[in-house]
């Protein structure tokens, strides 16, 4: 069984009770466990079940890399899937279960898949389920998603009660990893002169170190490294952030960081996760190495773990998995593990030792400790089912013969070590094959570089290939160095700590287990025990003619699940290679890719959330609306009232109400989110020559005019009303969404071709409220406030003038967009809202009514107004909508004058801008097409037209509707049928001019 | 006249740092040639303060000069001199190319005030906020999560954020969450 020592475990307090549960069960552990640590300790070894087979798993590994040991944590609200347990500090009150099984973890019926597991081999779903096609989505998928998957998805009805943030932080050089290479490469850096930064992804500093031992500077690991943290504590220019990981390396010394502040204690208020944004003028990767596995049979039961994670479990939490265990290795460093349990009282029947000669000095201390050794053997499988029983012993050389059993209930295997180069990679470091090691190790000669094509990650440690301390201390020393100089440090001439380590005999590469493994061993030999992947499913990839270590990724799905491969990528690109008869180097790798380990979607949100989910722009009379019930309508990032409901009326009785209260009395609208662009200069007319189509250059000062502006493709982009203020100034109205955009088009215009020209431009949309005052009775309501002559004289239609209103300093436009006579009030923003309830205050007499968006879409369509975004989307040009009135024929450009002229622009065939009237009165779907005869290539129905704006008119009782018609213009009286969202039932509609209302337009004139 | 209305009526929050919307404050913004002569004389003697570097922010009291681009100032000056100072800008620029605008109301404005500001703001801006990096009397224009600002620091603890008046209420939440108490950072030293 496993189980917690009654003494050891550097970070446990013993003294501390925490409770938890797991499956609904209640377990105790110690402050400073791990989920993992402490399932261990309560002889929880079964943790899940597998993705395709459901075999049960158990604990593996002691951190990161973990691929069995994933859970569901917390509940409802705080539910999370794919938690690694070997990451999970343990905390009172913690709530885990297992993934991944049904109807429980101990038994489970998708089991059964494992009896069927000969046909589920790589490539399986590809080649199984692709006929018939239909039986794809109505029969397999929903088989093989039950049966499939690891964790649950939240409930998409809870609601995260947690808070996370961004923060962005610039320094000189930042270290990731807080291990012995990390803490001697920060304090080098530092020690230069140079802001640091160390992450560290775990809750402690020190790494491996503690764990394995040897000496620095005549200390022991753990002395040095509490040392060396207090020493950089001292410093000003260090900062050090433990549970921060390393997520990704980007372009320029861009770098990820993810502090989980309170997943350790939930308890404790503020953010739970916090993502570091930062800019680093280089970064030293200190991220250690991962031990790799042994592919044997039955590597995957329960109870075979990695050496270096039992060792981490005695050394660090006090706990063994077994009181029985066969180490097994093709390297010196797992005696390690053999001596720390044998020292604490673990039997440890043998050690197998792949490698005919054995090992070094390690060997010989595992030895004079009475453990027997084994070389030149392997094991030929592992027994036992939810739990190793034993293990069969064979030769290393053959195909797996049994030469003697031997009981165990644990196996500590290791297959060498893969330096952690993932951050490396990122961002474009190349890495290289390490012969000696059998691994990949960074090519410091193919860096990943900055801007100045100088290289700005340096790597050090195990994760540069360094495996003892004495080389790991000399070249972090180094690295802190160098990288604290490239950053514009001076680098102080201490000399590196002495480290010291037992002396290790070379590793003999092992990629299955025995050599000649036969089929039915290798069929159990598991590579990705995420992803269920084995060696065999490898070699029949590769026999099927896949020979791109990228396609046999996907092919087998090799490395692709949440832990990204992490154990079983190096394991399964050998096997490939080896299947394919080549070397590895030349097989590769696949391509790292951040983040090194699953970040929170929280995180990466920040605060963006309720209420700061999004700006929402706010007019200066927006609570006013509010207060009136405003039914809101987003347009950009402004609320903009679409209708204000009375009690008990729907929306389209309140449009209706707005729209007859308007043509019929006195309208109001909050018209404050058009845009308001300050044109100035000497060459303002010209300028805006160019960006209009019309010419804007003759208008007088006091006087107004609508125009059209255009890309240079010649399509229409935003519509509105300039006012010229003076010689040399105009006010360009823009579109509510275009006002930061057609800014932005004025500057690019005036910066990158007419440079020259002498313009300034000003956005002040904001400056000022803007109010509309439509309808009959406006002129009656201007007078009433006072102030200025509002008169067709002294302001006819299309002119404006300043002056005071009720006191207010306005300035007046006399512009309709409804076809009422009408006036547009700019007020300064601060007054705004003043001024608005002075004007409700005076128009009561005359029914004054607020209308909305909508209100004001229905009344500029009964009027034949086109409107940017429905009559426009991307594709129309204005001679489209029959504005050829605005288009100048004087001018000898504007922006999009040329791309007009092109054939198709010029086609007497494109659609034309009629309304439509239906035959029955009813309101036209939107966007809906009308059917022409006969089908195009692909089967679907001609069309001739589609609808473009669509209402029910309250003026006219009846539905109104713009569209763009096939030679619409000259097909007056005709009737088309346009089609409803069924795709079948026909609605006729009469093809009729796009000005419903007033054609004359007499009612805005007087 | 009654006080101008502030977009936000002048609220606050206490927290890593207190927060206060600031203002009325009068806004002039000038576009022009920043090393003609006349422009800086008119510009010096209107505020009573020199012409700021590249990226300065000159500001004593209500009056400030802030360098906006190349070729754009932003005036402060007390909110009911701003549209006298405007028209004597105007004036005394006659004759050259220059755009002078009263855009008093177009803008929030927040003091933010406490030893964490630096913290609080980096939560927000991409924006190296060490002290030598973003000194007192720089202006940083930038963004403040997903809308544009600016920001300068009049001294070592007091910081002045400006935003567009429509998005005054985002960017006081903005700040507020940033400056929850429980959120500390300890990365800029306090």
């Amino acid at each position: 069984m496993s189980t917690r020592l009654t003494t050891g475990g550097r970070l446990v307090d013993r003294s501390s009770d925490i409770r938890f549960t797991f499956n609904g069960k209640t377990f105790r552990g110690h402050e400073g466990d791990t989920l993992a640590s402490a399932l261990l300790a309560n002889d929880q070894m079964l943790v899940g079940r597998s993705f395709k087979y459901h075999r049960p798993r158990g604990v593996v590994a002691s951190g990161a890399e973990e691929p069995n040991a994933l859970m569901n944590l917390g509940r409802d609200n705080t539910h999370e899937p794919n938690q690694r347990a070997t990451t999970t500090e343990l905390f009172n009150g913690l709530q885990a279960t297992s993934q991944n099984h049904w109807p429980s973890l101990d038994y489970d019926i998708g089991a059964l898949n494992g009896l069927f597991g000969r046909f589920l081999t790589a490539g399986f779903y590809y080649k199984m389920f692709i006929h018939p096609r239909p039986f794809w989505k109505h029969l397999y998928e929903p088989f093989i998603r039950q049966s499939a998957g690891l964790g649950r998805a939240p409930d998409p009805e809870t609601r995260d009660p947690d808070t996370y943030e961004h923060f962005h932080a610039f320094v000189d050089v930042v270290v990731i990893g807080g291990g012995v290479a990390g803490l001697q490469a920060a304090k080098a850096a530092a020690d230069s002169g140079a802001k640091v930064l160390v992450l560290e992804q775990t809750a402690h500093w020190g790494g491996r170190a503690p764990v394995d031992g040897g000496s620095i500077d005549g200390m022991t690991p753990g002395e040095w490294v509490r040392k060396t943290v207090e020493a950089l504590e001292g410093m000003e220019n260090v900062t050090l952030r433990t549970r921060s990981m390393g997520a990704g390396v980007y372009d320029h010394g861009y770098l990820l960081g993810y502090e989980r502040l309170t997943d350790h204690a939930p308890f404790m208020k503020g953010p739970r996760h916090r993502l570091w944004r930062i800019r680093a003028k280089q970064i030293v990767t200190a991220t250690g190495a991962i031990e790799r596995p042994l592919s044997f049979a039955g590597n995957d039961i329960p109870g075979v773990m990695l050496a270096s994670a039992m060792r981490d479990y005695l050394v660090n939490y006090g706990v063994v998995a077994g009181q029985k265990t066969v180490v097994v290795t093709n390297n010196d460093d797992a005696y390690r593990t053999a001596i720390a349990l044998k020292q604490a009282g673990v039997q440890v029947p043998a050690v197998i030792d792949a490698r005919q000669m054995g090992g070094g000095a390690l060997m010989e201390q595992a030895k004079s400790l009475g453990i027997r050794v084994e070389t030149g053997r392997a094991i030929a499988k592992v027994k036992g089912g939810k739990r190793v029983t034993g293990v069969a012993i064979c030769a290393m050389a053959g195909g797996g013969a049994m030469l003697e059993e031997i009981k165990c209930d644990t196996v500590a295997m290791s297959g060498g070590w893969s330096p952690v180069v993932h951050l490396w990679s990122h961002c474009g470091g190349k890495l290289t094959w390490d012969e000696e090691h059998a691994f990949f190790r960074p090519d410091p000669e193919r860096a990943p570089t900055s801007h100045d094509g100088l290289p700005f990650v340096t790597v050090t440690g195990s994760a540069n290939g360094e495996m003892d301390l004495k080389s790991v201390l000399e070249g972090a020393d180094r690295a802190g160095k160098t990288s604290g100089k490239a950053a514009g440090g001076k680098p102080r001439r201490f000399a590196p700590p002495k480290g010291e380590s037992a002396e290790e005999m070379p590793l003999r590469p092992v990629w299955l287990m025995p050599e000649n493994a036969w089929d039915d061993l290798r069929m159990k030999s598991w590579l990705d025990y995420q992803n269920d992947v084995k060696v065999s499913d490898v070699q029949l990839a590769a026999r099927e003619g896949y020979e791109s270590v990228e396609h046999t990724k996907r092919y087998t799905t090799l490395g692709m699940a949440t832990d990204q491969g992490k154990l079983s990528n190096i394991n399964g690109l050998a096997t490939l290679a080896a299947s394919l008869g080549e070397e590895i180097p030349q097989v590769g790798t696949t391509t790292f890719r951040p983040p090194y380990t699953p970040i929170s979607m929280g995180a990466i949100a920040g605060e963006a959330r309720g209420e700061i989910f999004q700006p929402i722009r706010k007019t200066p009379m927006h609570a006013w609306h509010e207060k009136h019930g405003a039914a809101w309508e987003p347009v950009g990032h402004w609320r903009r009232p679409y209708c204000y409901p009375q009690q008990g009326e729907s929306k389209h009785d309140a449009v209706h109400r707005e729209v007859l209260a308007t043509r019929e009395s006195l309208g109001l609208l909050d018209a404050s989110t058009l845009g308001k662009i300050i044109v100035k200069g000497p060459d303002a007319g010209r300028f805006l020559d160019m960006l209009y189509t019309n010419m804007m250059s003759t208008l007088k000062p006091g006087r107004c005019r609508y125009g059209l502006m255009c890309t240079e493709n010649g399509f229409l982009t935003d519509d509105g009303v300039v006012a010229r203020i003076d010689e040399d100034t105009f006010l360009c109205h823009t579109t509510t969404g275009g006002a930061d955009r057609i800014h932005a088009h004025m500057e690019e215009w005036l910066q990158t071709e007419w440079w020259d020209w002498k313009v300034y431009t000003a956005n002040v949309t904001e400056q000022y409220a803007q109010v509309a005052v439509v309808g009959p009775n406006a002129r009656n309501l201007l007078e009433k406030l006072g102030g200025m002559d509002v008169g067709k004289d002294m302001l006819p239609f299309m002119a404006w003038a300043d002056g005071t209103l009720a006191g207010f300093p306005v300035r007046v436009y006399r512009i309709s967009f409804s076809g009422e006579l009408s006036y547009e009030i700019a007020v300064p923003a601060n007054l705004g809202r003043a001024f608005w309830d002075r004007v409700v205050e005076a128009g009561k007499e005359w029914n004054i009514t607020p209308y909305g968006t909508e209100a004001l879409h229905v009344m500029r369509a009964e009027k034949g107004f086109i409107m940017i975004g429905d009559e426009t989307d991307g594709t129309v040009i204005p001679q489209d909508l029959g504005l050829h009135w605005a288009i100048s024929k004087k001018k000898e450009d504007y922006l999009g004058k040329r791309a007009q002229e092109r054939s198709h622009m010029a086609d007497p065939n494109r659609w034309q801008l009629v309304g439509l009237e239906t035959v029955d009165g009813s309101v036209l779907p939107d966007g809906a097409y009308s059917v022409a005869p006969g089908r195009n290539a692909n089967g679907q129905r001609n069309t001739q037209g589609r609808v473009t704006s669509t209402y029910h008119s309250p003026t006219l009782g009846k539905g109104i509707a713009m569209g763009l018609v096939h030679n619409g213009p000259d097909r007056m009286g005709e009737i088309i049928p346009f089609i409803r969202d069924d795709g079948e039932t026909v609605v006729e509609a009469r093809i009729v001019s796009p000005v419903f209302f007033d054609p004359e337009g007499e009612k805005q004139n007087v | 006249m009654s006080d101008p209305v502030l977009p936000l009526g002048g609220t606050q929050y206490e927290g890593l740092v207190d927060v206060r919307e600031a203002g009325p404050q009068g806004m002039i913004a000038l576009r022009g040639n920043l090393a003609d002569a006349s422009l800086q004389e008119a510009v010096t003697s209107l505020t009573g303060l020199p012409m700021p570097d590249m990226r300065g922010a000159q500001v004593l009291g209500e009056s400030g000069v802030l360098w906006m681009s190349p070729d754009e100032l932003l005036l402060l000056v007390p909110y009911r001199q701003a549209a006298r100072v405007c028209a004597q800008l105007s004036e005394a620029l006659q004759g050259q190319l220059a755009l002078v605008e009263n855009v008093s109301d177009m803008r929030a404005m927040f003091r933010l005030r406490g030893t964490q500001l630096r913290d609080v703001l980096a939560k927000l801006a991409p924006v190296d906020f060490a002290r030598d990096a973003l000194p007192v009397g720089e202006l940083r224009r930038t963004r403040f999560a997903q809308v544009a600002a600016g920001v300068w620091f009049s001294d070592d603890t007091t910081a002045q954020v400006f935003c567009f008046r429509s998005v005054a209420e985002y960017m006081f939440n903005l700040l507020c969450t940033a400056a929850d108490p429980d959120a500390f950072v300890g990365f800029h030293a306090g």
